[in-house]
């Protein structure tokens, strides 16, 4: 099982390039939603997935995107499918 | 062949905004197509008066058209009731060489990922004597049409 702060710092890094200019890094929270309170771009949550792919050595199916809403939610997948 | 005749006709692109002559192959892992620049295309009236040079912008949307869409389509099945359009995503284009009125341009994609309906290519534009013009990354999706 991996570590969950660890996984969450991992994922906050593979974020990062993805905000928008005048939202930072530190205000990546667990509760934020990606879309509407980092306001990432649809077709970048595309490019984060594929990242935490790579990162994790995962897949993700289509089905699981629509479920990775919040930052919390995308660490549960990474932790959900690196235990499995 | 009928396949990609199909193909064409079901692009949403008119003219003078259509950029596909034809497409000569097609397949799960990329497209090859080609279009000729006309003489009275519109962009070339003021790019630039007396002067007329293909400007990247356009040829980033021929890129697009050919390499990315007609695949995208191809990839998705889509057909006259999808009820979709195109969007594009990022383009990373170098521009290498000038292009001018009745230049014929060649146009390959190869995939770099199709996932979670998103497309991503590798295009490469060369005109027929093998020079490259253009050459980068580009991605789209497909967004619900409103008509």
């Amino acid at each position: 099982m991996m570590n969950r702060e660890t996984v969450k710092t991992d994922l906050i890094n593979i974020i990062k390039p993805y905000l928008p200019e005048d939202i930072m890094a530190n205000d990546v929270s667990e509760d934020k939603h990606l879309i509407n309170d980092l306001m990432i771009n649809s077709a970048h949550i595309v490019d984060i997935v594929l990242d935490i792919e790579d990162k994790f050595d995962i897949m993700i199916d289509d089905d699981v995107i629509g479920e990775m809403n919040t930052v919390q939610d995308s660490i549960n997948v990474v932790l959900q499918k690196t235990a499995a | 062949m009928s396949d990609y005749k199909n193909i064409l006709s079901l692009l949403p692109y008119k003219r003078p905004f259509l950029f596909v002559d034809e497409i000569t192959s097609l397949s799960e892992e990329g497209a090859i197509g080609a279009y000729t620049i006309r003489k009275d295309e519109f962009f070339l009236e003021g790019h630039f008066p007396g002067n007329p040079v293909v400007p990247g912008v356009i040829l980033t949307e021929i890129m697009c058209q050919i390499g990315l869409v007609t695949l995208a389509m191809h990839l998705m099945n889509l057909n006259e009731d999808s009820k979709v359009l195109p969007a594009f995503t990022s383009a990373n284009v170098d521009f290498l060489s000038k292009v001018l009125p009745e230049d014929k341009l060649i146009v390959e994609s190869k995939k770099v990922y199709f996932r979670f309906g998103k497309l991503k290519c590798t295009v490469t534009c060369k005109k027929t004597d093998g020079t490259v013009v253009a050459k980068g990354e580009l991605a789209g999706m497909v967004v619900k049409s409103e008509a």
